[in-house]
């Protein structure tokens, strides 16, 4: 199953972390889920991150702020399908404290890897299972024109 | 009263794939209450074996977390919504 996104979506997310390194930025995406559960963005909404006590290999969203992007996408007819972070001169993999800070099953974990400053490669990891056995599968990112 | 409840993604599977609900409830304790007796395998996603929310449920009464209000005693209103989302993080 990809992720649909359109690619001036895609270039924001990756311009994000470039404008955030050294420290990792992070994000929502917020769109449309089908009835077999493909997801497409349709906007994303850039965070802040709250971990400003160690914001070069840590990020994490304020609750308050999902509430409210929760609340504004439900009312835009769209919702919650994922979120976004960079990685600072590290792959663009998820690693053992992504997977064990991830609750939203279903949903999208996208990952950039911004090398010196640049954005690197961007990948999508899908969140599967409960939260006992949770874990995390490779999902192709499509990037559409819009 | 009756109070709307926004369900994240991850817990629509367990609530009849819906994103509101409605509930009749006093408190943000009986609005929970009233959704796992209605929805009985969102209870396991949402409370700890303790019956204590899980770490990482956030539980908001319009703008504000129950955590810093009165938790499960505290009170709501017609037009008060709840919104529950899990919580978000990671790194590298």
């Amino acid at each position: 199953m990809a992720l649909t996104i359109p690619n001036a979506l895609h270039e924001q997310l990756r311009q994000h972390g470039e404008e955030t390194y050294p420290h990792e930025c992070c994000g929502v995406l917020t769109g449309g889920i089908d009835e077999e559960g493909k997801k497409t963005v349709q906007a994303i909404v850039q965070c802040g991150n709250t971990r400003t006590d160690s914001p070069a290999n840590r990020y994490h969203i304020g609750a308050a702020e999902l509430v409210r992007i929760q609340r504004e996408a439900l009312l835009a007819g769209i919702d919650i399908v994922g979120f976004y972070h960079s990685h600072p001169d590290h792959p663009a993999r998820w690693s053992a404290t992504d997977l064990a800070e991830a609750h939203w099953t279903g949903c999208s974990y996208v990952i950039t890897s911004v090398e010196n400053g640049r954005a690197a490669l961007t990948n999508s990891f899908q969140l599967l299972g409960q939260e006992e056995n949770k874990h995390f599968e490779d999902e192709q990112i499509e990037i559409i024109d819009r | 009263m009756s109070i709307k409840v926004l369900i994240p993604t991850p817990l629509r599977p367990y609530a009849g794939k819906q994103s509101v609900i409605e509930v009749t409830a006093q408190t943000v304790g009986e609005v929970l209450s009233d959704l796992v007796t209605k929805h009985p395998d969102l209870r396991k996603h949402l409370f700890a074996e303790d019956g204590k929310l899980r770490s990482f449920v956030n539980v908001y009464l319009n703008d504000e977390d129950i955590r810093y209000l009165s938790k499960d005693a505290t009170s709501v209103k017609e037009t008060d919504t709840i919104t529950i989302v899990p919580s978000v993080a990671g790194g590298r």
